[in-house]
Protein backbone atom coordinates (compact mmCIF):
# COMPACT_ATOMS: atom_id res chain seq x y z
CA UNK A 1 0.00 0.00 0.00
CA UNK A 2 1.20 3.37 -1.25
CA UNK A 3 1.37 5.86 1.30
CA UNK A 4 0.12 9.48 0.09
CA UNK A 5 3.01 11.76 0.41
CA UNK A 6 2.52 15.32 1.94
CA UNK A 7 2.85 17.08 -1.04
CA UNK A 8 -0.44 14.77 -2.20
CA UNK A 9 -2.18 15.46 0.63
CA UNK A 10 -1.17 19.35 0.74
CA UNK A 11 -2.17 19.77 -3.26
CA UNK A 12 1.39 21.94 -3.46
CA UNK A 13 0.49 24.19 -0.38
CA UNK A 14 3.19 24.84 2.48
CA UNK A 15 1.93 22.97 5.73
CA UNK A 16 1.86 26.22 7.38
CA UNK A 17 -0.93 27.77 5.35
CA UNK A 18 -3.04 25.10 5.65
CA UNK A 19 -2.38 25.29 9.10
CA UNK A 20 -3.10 28.82 9.41
CA UNK A 21 -6.07 27.89 7.25
CA UNK A 22 -7.30 25.09 9.62
CA UNK A 23 -7.20 27.74 12.60
CA UNK A 24 -9.33 30.55 11.07
CA UNK A 25 -11.99 27.98 9.79
CA UNK A 26 -12.10 25.09 12.02
CA UNK A 27 -11.99 21.64 10.85
CA UNK A 28 -10.83 23.55 7.21
CA UNK A 29 -7.70 21.31 7.77
CA UNK A 30 -9.20 18.11 7.81
CA UNK A 31 -11.26 19.06 5.11
CA UNK A 32 -8.13 19.67 2.92
CA UNK A 33 -6.52 16.74 3.95
CA UNK A 34 -9.18 14.56 3.25
CA UNK A 35 -10.95 13.69 6.25
CA UNK A 36 -14.73 15.08 5.46
CA UNK A 37 -16.41 13.36 8.26
CA UNK A 38 -13.91 15.03 11.00
CA UNK A 39 -13.47 18.62 9.08
CA UNK A 40 -17.29 18.81 9.04
CA UNK A 41 -18.07 17.66 12.95
CA UNK A 42 -15.23 20.22 13.87
CA UNK A 43 -17.03 22.53 11.43
CA UNK A 44 -20.13 22.52 13.19
CA UNK A 45 -19.57 21.51 16.82
CA UNK A 46 -16.37 23.76 17.27
CA UNK A 47 -18.61 27.22 16.21
CA UNK A 48 -21.44 26.28 18.23
CA UNK A 49 -19.47 25.51 21.00
CA UNK A 50 -18.60 29.25 20.72
CA UNK A 51 -21.71 30.74 19.92
CA UNK A 52 -23.07 28.83 22.87
CA UNK A 53 -20.51 30.51 25.10
CA UNK A 54 -21.56 34.13 23.72
CA UNK A 55 -25.32 33.42 24.38
CA UNK A 56 -24.32 32.22 27.52
CA UNK A 57 -22.82 35.89 27.90
CA UNK A 58 -19.47 35.06 28.37
CA UNK A 59 -16.37 37.48 28.18
CA UNK A 60 -13.96 37.28 25.15
CA UNK A 61 -11.12 38.54 27.25
CA UNK A 62 -8.45 41.63 26.18
CA UNK A 63 -4.82 40.71 25.61
CA UNK A 64 -3.62 42.19 29.32
CA UNK A 65 -0.28 41.46 29.88
CA UNK A 66 -0.45 43.04 33.40
CA UNK A 67 -2.91 40.39 34.21
CA UNK A 68 -1.64 37.00 33.17
CA UNK A 69 -4.99 34.85 33.73
CA UNK A 70 -6.55 37.39 31.55
CA UNK A 71 -4.12 37.26 28.55
CA UNK A 72 -3.81 33.16 28.82
CA UNK A 73 -7.78 33.33 28.54
CA UNK A 74 -7.44 35.65 25.32
CA UNK A 75 -4.91 33.60 23.95
CA UNK A 76 -7.72 30.61 24.20
CA UNK A 77 -10.37 32.74 22.97
CA UNK A 78 -8.04 33.27 19.75
CA UNK A 79 -7.68 30.05 18.98
CA UNK A 80 -11.23 29.33 17.48
CA UNK A 81 -10.55 31.26 14.91
CA UNK A 82 -12.96 33.32 12.73
CA UNK A 83 -15.93 33.08 14.95
CA UNK A 84 -13.61 35.25 17.72
CA UNK A 85 -13.11 37.53 14.54
CA UNK A 86 -16.54 38.03 14.12
CA UNK A 87 -17.42 38.64 17.47
CA UNK A 88 -15.44 40.83 18.24
CA UNK A 89 -16.25 42.65 14.70
CA UNK A 90 -20.12 42.69 16.48
CA UNK A 91 -19.07 43.69 19.33
CA UNK A 92 -19.83 40.80 20.94
CA UNK A 93 -18.54 38.63 23.95
CA UNK A 94 -18.64 41.73 26.10
CA UNK A 95 -19.69 39.49 28.85
CA UNK A 96 -22.22 40.10 31.83
CA UNK A 97 -20.40 39.21 34.90
CA UNK A 98 -23.38 39.79 36.85
CA UNK A 99 -25.08 37.41 34.61
CA UNK A 100 -25.54 33.48 36.18
CA UNK A 101 -23.99 31.61 33.51
CA UNK A 102 -20.82 34.24 33.16
CA UNK A 103 -18.62 31.83 34.35
CA UNK A 104 -20.34 28.68 32.11
CA UNK A 105 -19.71 30.97 29.44
CA UNK A 106 -16.71 31.92 29.61
CA UNK A 107 -15.62 27.91 29.94
CA UNK A 108 -17.35 27.75 26.29
CA UNK A 109 -15.25 29.85 25.14
CA UNK A 110 -12.14 29.34 26.24
CA UNK A 111 -12.33 25.73 25.49
CA UNK A 112 -14.01 26.11 22.08
CA UNK A 113 -10.49 27.81 21.92
CA UNK A 114 -8.33 25.02 23.22
CA UNK A 115 -10.11 22.67 21.14
CA UNK A 116 -9.51 24.27 17.73
CA UNK A 117 -6.05 24.52 18.92
CA UNK A 118 -6.05 20.95 19.21
CA UNK A 119 -7.69 20.18 15.73
CA UNK A 120 -5.77 22.48 14.08
CA UNK A 121 -2.47 20.51 15.52
CA UNK A 122 -4.05 17.10 14.50
CA UNK A 123 -4.71 18.77 10.73
CA UNK A 124 -0.80 19.82 11.10
CA UNK A 125 -0.36 15.90 12.07
CA UNK A 126 -2.36 14.75 8.64
CA UNK A 127 -0.65 16.80 5.99
CA UNK A 128 2.87 16.15 6.89
CA UNK A 129 1.95 12.87 6.91
CA UNK A 130 2.81 12.16 10.72
CA UNK A 131 -0.88 10.37 10.64
CA UNK B 1 -30.48 28.08 30.01
CA UNK B 2 -29.36 27.88 34.36
CA UNK B 3 -29.54 24.83 35.02
CA UNK B 4 -26.60 23.61 36.05
CA UNK B 5 -26.69 20.23 35.03
CA UNK B 6 -28.30 20.80 31.49
CA UNK B 7 -24.99 23.22 31.13
CA UNK B 8 -22.66 20.21 32.26
CA UNK B 9 -24.21 17.52 29.87
CA UNK B 10 -24.13 20.52 26.76
CA UNK B 11 -20.65 21.10 27.85
CA UNK B 12 -19.68 17.23 27.81
CA UNK B 13 -21.88 16.80 24.50
CA UNK B 14 -19.28 18.97 22.96
CA UNK B 15 -16.29 18.26 24.48
CA UNK B 16 -16.42 14.27 23.96
CA UNK B 17 -18.14 14.30 20.30
CA UNK B 18 -14.51 16.65 19.69
CA UNK B 19 -12.57 14.34 21.46
CA UNK B 20 -14.06 11.15 19.79
CA UNK B 21 -13.50 12.55 16.17
CA UNK B 22 -9.97 13.45 16.95
CA UNK B 23 -8.83 9.94 18.49
CA UNK B 24 -10.95 7.80 16.35
CA UNK B 25 -11.23 6.82 12.73
CA UNK B 26 -14.19 4.42 12.49
CA UNK B 27 -17.49 5.94 12.63
CA UNK B 28 -18.93 2.86 15.44
CA UNK B 29 -15.16 3.65 16.92
CA UNK B 30 -16.26 7.38 16.97
CA UNK B 31 -19.87 6.62 19.07
CA UNK B 32 -18.74 4.44 20.97
CA UNK B 33 -15.70 6.31 22.19
CA UNK B 34 -17.63 9.41 22.47
CA UNK B 35 -20.48 7.75 24.72
CA UNK B 36 -18.07 6.33 26.58
CA UNK B 37 -15.93 9.93 27.19
CA UNK B 38 -19.47 11.51 27.46
CA UNK B 39 -20.58 9.38 30.43
CA UNK B 40 -17.57 9.35 31.85
CA UNK B 41 -17.82 13.32 32.58
CA UNK B 42 -21.47 12.89 33.30
CA UNK B 43 -20.75 10.54 35.88
CA UNK B 44 -17.50 12.04 37.13
CA UNK B 45 -18.95 15.05 37.80
CA UNK B 46 -21.70 13.91 39.82
CA UNK B 47 -19.01 11.65 41.65
CA UNK B 48 -17.01 14.73 42.48
CA UNK B 49 -19.81 16.91 43.13
CA UNK B 50 -21.10 14.60 46.03
CA UNK B 51 -17.47 13.81 47.51
CA UNK B 52 -17.41 17.89 47.58
CA UNK B 53 -21.21 18.04 49.22
CA UNK B 54 -19.30 17.52 52.79
CA UNK B 55 -16.74 20.52 52.26
CA UNK B 56 -18.28 23.93 53.90
CA UNK B 57 -18.90 26.77 51.62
Amino acid sequence: MVRETTIDRTQGLHPILIALAAWIVPGAGHLWGGQRGKGLVFLVVLPLMFAVGLALEGRLFPFELSQPLVALAAIADVGIGAPYLAGKALSLGGGTVTAVTYEYGNTFLIVAGLLNLLVVCDAWDLVTGRK
Amino acid sequence: MHSHFLLLIVFAFFVSTVFATLLRDDIAQHIRFGADLFGSFVVGAVVFGWLMFPIPL
